[in-house]
């Protein structure tokens, strides 16, 4: 392992600006002249400069979720044939700012049944793991917060901690109806995190790291042609993950009011609406940086533009099956993860290990030849799962176990 | 380098304290726009736990709430719970083995695979006995 804060150039360009230019790491000073510190003030220097840098990393995600906010709801209803917000500002740009606004202005209520704990702890812990995700993502070459070498590992750990936040909300509320929505959260995530998590080893088997900054290194070609298998099912689990439409059963407003936050109301509310779509653009950041190649691209644009340009079409994906997409029932929802997407994911696994025994080391033409035959793959196995799974021709769904009496055929009518 | 190693998670670490005081502090924001009469902030009634008013009340669409929302839960949602438990173990190991995958396949040749699709194999006969016994069903 190499100097990793030399390699962060982010790091560096402030660090050497502070730390003495005797110190060990930065001999020669940095790139605005000497540290301003003495020798020996070395701890301070790295103080300032991981808040510095987590400060804007941190406020780049809030800006982006207000962004995001807007562009999603003008696109859906673009998908819709609506107009979207268009008051506020110039194409209604600033109708976040005014739901912000709105928001924090709103009576904060706490129903007298609830646990006031819990109730209040669940907004803060939606929002903490979503957040810590972005400290390992590389958002351009030499431009990363920190490079842990699990960091695989630490985004599955990190991600998966939302799921206490339904919990708690649904708990903490002592109201059916956010219980109900907090158990479907947790079947949910609990179903949709194995395939996820499963896919993902194709990607490290060929990277042999787990540092995402590794992960780009590597990628020469990007993994959703080398696997994409393991590509599309990351997708769905990240979208089921974080539970946006198709998979948000666990808030359908037509049968469980709002799911497990139905009895927040005001800042809290819109922390759990802050976190969902902090979410979303985590998980297409993960998805860039995994498979995507991340910021990776041509020479004639800077790489951060690449990595900006990669996350952009990833949330319009989302978007669009938001748009596009009705909801699903649970029954459909988990036997599709687990008798669907777990074989998939398995299978994906197996091929992996084949072909990377195959060529140990790929380089670019062994990884087109590995996205030849993934793709062969996929496409056969993904068949053979819809024609196995898929319904019948002419046969018409019902929950399973559900006591709904479906007429085979009208009787007595012309 | 070990010293750059702890380094990382130090600022990891740091970035956990920020993005825990971000959430905290716009409730705390709101908090003080009550403070100040921006945002409206009602006293509780003083006997608010035994005959809470309207607004206070657990919201079930307008009804009266009768009884407390812990009731039994279905079991299905434990099969699950189950079924992931055991799945998830296996995850676990299979991250070492993939991310160390080269190195072992360069020591120990076909063994290196033959052992996981094995493992893997075991797995999908715990699977398919989990799907014949219907504890992938919704019922």
């Amino acid at each position: 392992m190499t100097d990793a804060f030399l390699e962060n150039a982010f790091f560096r360009n402030i660090y050497c600006n502070l730390a003495s230019s005797a110190s060990p790491r930065c001999a020669g000073g940095g790139p605005f002249g000497d540290g301003m510190f003495p020798a020996g003030m070395e701890w301070l220097a790295f103080l300032i400069t991981a808040f510095v840098i987590i400060f804007l990393v941190v406020n780049a995600a809030l800006l982006a979720v207000n962004i995001y906010i807007w562009g999603e709801r003008r696109l859906v209803a673009r998908l819709q044939a609506r107009l979207g917000p268009n008051r506020w500002g110039p194409y209604g740009l600033l109708t976040p700012i005014a739901d912000l606004i709105k928001i924090l202005t709103k009576e904060d209520i706490v129903p007298a049944a609830a646990d006031r704990l819990v109730f209040n702890l669940a907004p803060v812990l939606i929002v903490v793991p979503v957040l810590l995700v972005f400290a390992v993502i590389p958002f351009a070459s030499s431009t990363w917060v920190a490079d842990l070498n699990v960091g695989v590992l630490y985004i599955i750990a990190v991600l998966s901690v939302g799921s206490y936040s339904a919990v708690m909300a649904g708990w903490g509320s002592q109201n059916r109806y956010a219980m109900l929505g907090a158990f479907r959260a947790v079947a949910l995530l609990v179903s949709y995190e194995l395939p996820m998590v499963l896919a993902l080893i194709g990607v490290l088997m060929i990277t042999g790291s787990m540092s995402l900054v590794d992960v780009v290194h590597d990628q020469n070609v990007p993994f959703a042609l080398v696997q994409p298998l393991g590509f599309l099912i990351f997708l769905i689990g990240s979208v089921a993950e974080i539970q946006r439409p198709p998979f948000d059963l666990a808030e359908a407003e037509s049968e469980l009011i709002g799911g497990y936050h139905t009895d927040y109301s005001g800042i809290k509310w819109g922390l759990f609406q802050a976190g969902e779509f902090m979410a979303t653009i985590a998980s297409a950041a993960i998805i860039t940086t995994l498979f995507l190649s991340g910021w990776r691209g041509w020479g004639f644009l800077p790489s951060h533009i690449w990595f900006l340009i990669k996350l952009v079409a990833v949330l319009f994906a989302m978007t669009w099956l938001r748009g596009t997409l009705p909801r699903l029932r649970i029954d459909q929802v988990t036997a599709f993860a687990w008798k669907g997407l777990l074989p998939l994911a398995a299978l994906n696994l197996v091929v992996s290990g084949v072909l990377s025994f195959i060529w140990p080391a790929p380089g670019v033409a062994e990884l087109w030849v590995m996205a030849i035959v993934n793709l062969a793959v996929a496409a056969v196995s993904i068949f053979t799962l819809g024609l196995l799974l898929g319904p019948r021709p002419g046969e018409r769904t019902t929950p399973a176990g559900s006591a709904v009496f479906m007429p085979a055929k009208r009787e007595g009518t012309a | 380098m070990l010293e750059d190693y702890f380094r990382q998670y130090a600022v990891i670490a740091i970035f956990g304290v920020v993005a825990v005081l971000v959430p905290l502090g716009m409730i705390l924001a709101s908090n003080l726009a009550g403070l100040v009469h921006i945002r409206p902030s009602r006293p509780r009634p003083p006997n608010w736990q035994e005959s809470p008013p309207p607004y206070l009340k657990t919201y079930e669409s307008g009804f009266e709430p009768i009884g407390g929302p812990w009731r039994r839960i279905h079991v299905r949602y434990y099969t699950f719970g189950l079924l992931f438990v055991i799945f998830d173990v296996e995850t676990v190991f299979l991250f070492p083995w993939a991310v160390e995958y080269g190195p072992l396949s360069a020591r120990f040749g076909i063994f290196a695979l033959a052992e996981a699709v094995i493992f893997i194999a075991i797995l999908a006969l715990g699977w398919a006995y989990a799907w014949r016994k219907r504890a992938m069903e919704w019922a």
